[in-house]
């Protein structure tokens, strides 16, 4: 894969006061959005916040209520078939032929994209090597491992080269280990020029893959930033959690960490602080001697979220 | 949006690509089906009708049973598996994150339907050929009328699918509608023999008539004024058709 210089620095998604309505519901509310070129940019947040949606707008199958999208550059609605030829686009359901084996799959899928022989089956050669599907390429799919048919189904939206991949919650129910790899093969296609747009609700996956990401809750983006700055703007960098009673947390915190910085769900009480050391001494202090279990851990970008919506991002799903 | 004959091709290759894997046991059934309508009405209910205008009724039967043929080749695609590729297997929310636009999923899924019909059409005609019941040269006529019947039946039968809310209703479609049509579309008896002007008119609507009618002119080498009739409605109502499920498809594959 060639980096592509072009769109360096430039900005390869950009929707400005995007809306849209499905009848009464809206789904997406007045959202901005910049993906800047060669990147990998991250739509956060819990099922049924408007990623989606904001996604089938991005490609042009769900049309935007009011607001523009603009992809590479061109309006997305008047130009549909030449936006549409330089993505790919991995949808959260896997779609594939299940009579067919891996290597027919992506030939099929290539002349969706115009491509012709020999290219067709180089290219179908490359990416099975791409995504180590080589033991299992003249399988039909229905014999196939989820794993498999998630890297396949990955595969089938590189066919045409894109210079945006959009993959809708790539790694959602997969196994740690078939995680790792699709995360390693996502950073090499970044590396290699690839501007990715990925949604998830795995706040791991988003701080081990994203330059940027957008925090988006009922169709509207919260916040957006590099993963590392959203922390330490909005809360600290280390966390220290502990059960406790709201009384107690009154006599052992008021004055000492500001409100803005304590989230409690339930007995557990979570502390964002710029030093943890300080604040483990004074519960001691208050406990005398009685230690109760303290955890301290960095911050990350799940408590962002649950100290912006006050929702749990995996519990809503 | 707009169409594209080389996307619209990129659809049909995919259903021709899951038919080459199936096709040496899916075409075998083409043939049988014909060889025992033959036998079981042409030679067994036939023995007991002496002639008709004419003919044999083994010879009366043949075109119109060609139609069916290609009738139900076409009606199969749209129906069961347009709606498996539509809901199920989700076949066209890929086809739409490419450059392909629902207009092309609409013809290269019509042309498609006529493939199977014209397939399932030209193998009963074989059948036919060999039998001694198709005269030459006049009959390869209907050559041409299998792809229009394969034409008409995908548009009624893709405005059907695209329209009803879950895959029970297709019953209906085949007990309801196209049993019907293939018993009273001319295929058994001439209508013209056994009904009162009034429901001649009213027959005049059921598609599978026109093309039935067309084939026998073929088979018998006799053309009257009607045969313009009943190509213009074959032609007419695809059209017609054919325009509704271009909305249909639209809004069930964008929104």
């Amino acid at each position: 894969m060639i980096p592509n210089e072009t769109f360096a620095g430039s900005t390869i998604v950009s929707a400005r006061s995007v809306s849209k309505r499905f009848g009464e519901r809206v789904a997406v509310d007045n959202l901005d959005l910049e993906v800047p070129a060669q990147s990998c940019f991250g739509l956060l947040g819990p099922n049924g916040a408007g990623k989606t949606t904001t996604l089938r707008m991005i490609y042009g199958v769900t049309r935007a209520t009011s607001g523009t999208i603009r992809v590479f550059g061109m309006d997305i609605n008047q130009h549909l078939r030449s936006v549409r030829s330089r993505l790919g686009v991995t949808l959260q359901q896997n779609v594939l032929i299940e009579a067919l084996s891996p290597k027919e799959n992506l030939r099929v899928f290539g002349r969706y994209h115009l491509l012709r022989e020999p290219e067709l089956s180089r290219r179908a050669i490359e990416l099975i090597d791409f995504l180590d599907l080589r033991s299992h390429a003249d399988l039909p799919v229905r014999q196939l491992s989820g794993g498999f048919q998630r890297r396949l189904a990955i595969a089938l939206s590189l066919m045409n080269r894109p210079e945006l991949l959009i993959l809708d919650e790539p790694t959602t129910g997969l196994d740690p280990a078939v995680r790792l790899v699709l995360w390693s093969r996502i950073r090499e296609l970044r590396t290699a020029g690839t501007t990715v747009l990925i949604t998830t609700h795995y706040m791991d996956e988003a701080q081990r893959l994203c330059d940027r990401v957008a925090i988006i809750s009922a169709g509207r983006v919260i916040d957006a930033g590099a993963p590392a700055d959203l922390i330490v703007n909005r809360l600290a960098p280390e966390t220290v959690e502990f059960d406790c009673t709201p009384q107690e947390e009154a006599a052992l915190l008021d004055g000492f960490v500001r409100s803005g910085r304590r989230l409690r769900v339930g007995q557990r009480l979570m502390l964002y602080v710029d030093d943890a050391t300080q604040l483990i001494e004074r519960v001691r202090r208050y406990d005398h001697g009685d230690r109760r279990p303290i955890i301290v851990r960095p911050t990350n970008l799940e408590d962002v979220f649950l100290s912006l919506t006050g929702t749990s991002l995996e519990g809503n799903s | 949006m707009s169409f594209s004959a080389p996307y619209a091709l990129a659809v049909w290759r995919r259903n021709a690509a899951m038919y080459r894997r199936t096709w040496k046991w899916n075409i075998l059934p083409n043939f049988f089906e014909p060889v025992f309508y033959l036998f079981s009405i042409g030679i067994g209910v036939g023995a007991y009708v002496s002639e008709m205008g004419g003919t044999s009724y083994i010879e009366f039967l043949a075109p119109g049973l060609v139609c069916v043929a290609a009738m139900n080749g076409a009606s199969f695609e749209v129906t069961y598996n347009i709606y498996v590729r539509l809901i199920f297997e989700k076949a066209y929310d890929a086809m739409m994150t490419t450059p392909i636009e629902p207009d092309d999923v609409l013809a290269g899924e019509v042309l498609w339907a006529i493939t199977r019909s014209s397939i399932y059409g030209g193998c009963f005609f074989v059948v036919l050929a060999l039998f001694g019941l198709a005269p030459l040269p006049s009959s390869l006529w209907v050559l041409l009328l299998i792809p229009m019947t394969g034409l008409l039946f995908a548009t009624i039968g893709l405005v059907f699918s695209l329209r009803i809310p879950n895959i029970d209703l297709f019953s209906f479609y085949f007990t309801l509608f196209l049993t019907p049509l293939f018993l009273f579309s001319d295929v058994f008896f001439p209508l013209g023999e056994r009904l009162t002007q009034p429901w001649l008119w009213v027959a005049e609507a059921l598609p599978l008539l026109h093309p039935v009618r067309l084939a026998r002119a073929s088979f018998s080498g006799e053309f009257s004024p009607v045969v313009l009739w009943d190509f213009l409605y074959t032609l007419g109502a695809s059209g017609l058709l054919l325009l509704l499920a271009r909305r249909s498809i639209r809004q069930r594959l964008t929104n």
